[in-house]
């Protein structure tokens, strides 16, 4: 736990720390209303996204990435809405369609572009890059309190902490909302509840999460999140506020492990490389749901559907 | 152009044509299996299946490099993917049976629990000195690029047993996929019956992992089952009708990456069918939103003719300028906003047509002819001749009194 752990594993990991819990969150309503796909979907369409503007801006650079992450996200979104309501499809075929279609256009325009020169690859999309998000200029945990290490953090730390921060202020502030037309959507709207208004905030949310945590994590640890962490709690408890502080747990849990794991895991089984961190993450995450679905004590059906 | 013809009639040289072939059958076997997962609602199955093929991918290389291979057999690695697959689709019923978790959040923790899994493998893989990974990344996306023709003809045969064994389980999994009570009233195992339903998946996206990759199977597997919907309301037809549109997506796709090396053959196969849903999404028939927006202009139209011409008859002003316009093109109106001849008389039937009818309402208050009454329809085509006199009858008491 010295200087090295601060210059080389402190960084990826908080900022693997504050993705997970970023994605957890709305995780948890969209596991509720069954729709814990739209994170899979979002994170797919997430490729033409950065593509597009790639192609627009001509560099890679962060802002419009994300710009047109969030854009794809969006759109991504109401095209789902759309061929539902227009085709009269049920969702999770419409999802699919929709996905699968903007993932092969993004596939097709990196290809057809030359982006090949420029660090812009579907794995590099897919896995991300948590190992090289290392803080060279710290020098033990002493640089935490010196502003001029602190000025060459990875920028992907306080972006990330600030997409974290915001997701948790936002479930907050919408708890009541957010509980009851997940639980109860005929009662939220009689109630007089803008419950599809709320639908598309947690989407929004959902997206926002996703589209700033894929940049530094990969997609693979984006859906791990939005889908493990929150099960795993749901097996754990009948009490949503319990279950969103279980999935948080979890998702640190995941995260750290994960993490620890793929860069220390093959020293000590005496390998020298390490492996992906990214795909560690949600394997430990896919562990802890595992051991959730054999050991969770809220973990059966409960009431009519119980049998079979 | 040329060289997109060629392509397409299989002239472009044995491989290609081998390709391409196989891309048709596999187009097919996959648009035919996608759709029983369709009609049973569980199209997002497949997303699992896929995504849990890549850890066995890996293994089945790391072992077969251990036991002294060079771990690029494509038999070898296909088998290792139907293995993991299996295990995936597996745990997904697993958790769907033993947990409250919904299906589709199984489906989820499965597909990125297994994928990162994989992409672990992939890295390990990369750093063993004696695997070269030479072409792993290909699962992930497809690439015809270097195919060899061996594989080829394994693409071709896969697709071609894909194809047999769905015409031979094609009643069951039809009655299962369209009503699983009912099929079980009949004796029919749906366990089973589900479980070769999921065998076929399996064994498409198996096949197709080197065509099309893992990421996109899943394309292949749902767009022609939702595409073919928009084309029939029978279950069977969907079936053949998915399969067709899988098999033309796979040929033309195929022969337009043949043209040019830049064009990867997945996304152009999935970008084909995309653009066959979206032209039957638009203009399908019955279920189009063409003929949506058609029957609906049509409706207005009939709403609104009747409406003005009861107001002419009854000497109102009529104040709606679609009502004007439509009157108005059909000459039963002049511009200064009097009736022509053929005006007045539509007014005298219209008019005639409601006096019969609200008789007739009055008469038959609890018999389901009266419920036809939607203000439009002609009361000849709910009554028959004989009643209709009658009602007239009626009137002319009613008038007389």
């Amino acid at each position: 736990m010295g200087a090295e752990f601060v210059q080389f594993s402190l960084t990826p990991i908080l900022i693997g720390v504050f993705a997970a819990i970023a994605c957890a969150l709305p995780g948890n309503f969209l596991i509720l209303r069954r729709q814990a796909l739209i994170g899979d979907a979002i994170s797919h369409v997430v490729l033409p996204g950065i593509v597009v503007a790639f192609l627009i801006t001509g560099v890679v650079s962060t802002w419009p990435m994300l710009l047109g992450a969030a854009g794809a996200a969006l759109a991504a979104v109401l095209l789902i809405e759309a061929v539902r309501r227009l085709g009269k499809i049920e969702p999770g075929a419409a999802m699919g369609v929709v996905f699968t279609s903007l993932f092969a256009a993004g596939v097709l325009l990196l290809e057809q572009s030359d982006t090949s020169s420029v660090h812009l690859d579907v794995e590099h999309a897919l896995m991300g890059n948590l190992e090289q998000l290392i803080w060279l200029r710290a020098d033990g945990w002493g640089s935490l309190l010196d502003p001029v290490a602190l000025s060459h953090l990875p920028p992907e730390l306080p972006r990330m902490a600030v997409a974290a921060a915001l997701i948790a202020v936002l479930t907050w502030l919408f708890w009541r909302p957010l509980k009851l037309s997940s639980f109860d959507e005929g009662f939220a709207r009689a109630l007089g509840m803008p419950v599809s208004a709320i639908g598309l905030g947690l989407v929004t949310a959902a997206a926002v999460a996703a589209v700033a945590a894929f940049d530094a994590v990969g997609s693979i640890i984006v859906i791990a999140m939005f889908i493990c962490p929150p099960a795993a709690a749901r097996l754990m408890t009948n009490h949503l506020g319990r279950q969103v502080g279980w999935s948080v747990v979890f998702a640190t849990a995941s995260a750290i492990l994960g993490y620890v794991l793929a860069g220390y895991g093959p020293l000590w089984l005496g390998a020298s490389n390490s492996v992906s961190a990214a795909g560690m993450v949600a394997a430990v995450s896919g562990v802890i749901l595992l051991l959730a679905c054999l050991f969770g004590p809220a973990r059966h059906r409960v009431g009519v559907a119980a049998g079979g | 152009m040329s060289a997109f013809l060629d392509a397409l009639f299989f002239q472009a040289g044995y491989n290609a044509a081998l390709v391409a072939l196989g891309a048709m059958l596999l187009g097919f076997a996959a648009g035919a299996g996608g759709s029983f997962l369709f009609l049973r609602n569980r199209a997002l199955v497949s997303d699992a299946v896929a995504h849990a093929t890549l850890p066995g991918v890996g293994l089945a290389f790391i072992v077969m490099v251990a036991l002294g291979g060079d771990g690029r057999s494509l038999i070898g690695l296909l088998a290792g993917s139907a293995v993991s697959a299996w295990v995936g689709l597996l745990a997904v019923e697993w958790m769907v049976r033993r947990t409250r978790l919904s299906e589709d959040a199984a489906i989820g923790a499965i597909l990125s629990t297994f994928f990162g899994l994989g992409v672990v493998l992939l890295t390990v893989i990369q750093g063993m000195s004696r695997g070269r990974q030479a072409g792993l990344e290909d699962f992930l996306l497809g690439s015809t690029a270097g195919m060899l023709l061996q594989d080829g003809l394994l693409i071709a045969g896969g697709g071609m047993a894909v194809v047999f064994a769905i015409w031979l389980l094609r009643r069951p999994m039809t009655l299962v996929a369209f009503d699983p009570a009912f099929a079980a009233a009949r004796g029919v195992d749906v366990r089973r019956v589900d479980l070769a339903m999921m065998g076929v998946v399996l064994a498409v996206t198996v096949v197709g992992l080197k065509l099309v990759g893992l990421i996109l199977i899943v394309a292949l597997l749902i767009i022609p089952p939702v595409t073919a919907r928009f084309w029939s309301d029978r279950a069977e037809n969907v079936v053949w009708i998915a399969g067709v549109i899988g098999g033309v997506s796979g040929w033309i796709g195929a022969a337009i990456s043949a043209t040019a090396p830049a064009l990867p053959t997945g996304p152009i196969i999935v970008l084909v069918a995309t653009g066959l849903f979206a032209v039957s999404l638009l203009f399908s028939p019955t279920r189009g939103v063409a003929a949506a927006v058609i029957a609906r202009r049509a409706f207005q139209t009939r709403v609104h003719r009747r409406q003005g011409l009861l107001a002419l008859a009854r000497n109102e002003p009529i104040y709606d300028r679609l009502t004007l316009k439509i009157l108005r093109s059909e000459g039963l109106l002049r511009r200064d906003g009097v009736a022509t001849e053929a005006g007045q008389a539509a007014c005298a039937r219209i008019a005639r047509d409601e006096r019969r009818w609200s008789v007739a309402r009055r008469l038959h208050k609890d018999t389901a002819l009266t419920g036809r009454y939607d203000g439009l329809t002609p009361i000849d085509d709910v009554f028959t001749e004989d009643e209709i006199t009658w009602i007239d009858s009626q009137v002319l008491s009613e008038g007389a009194a």
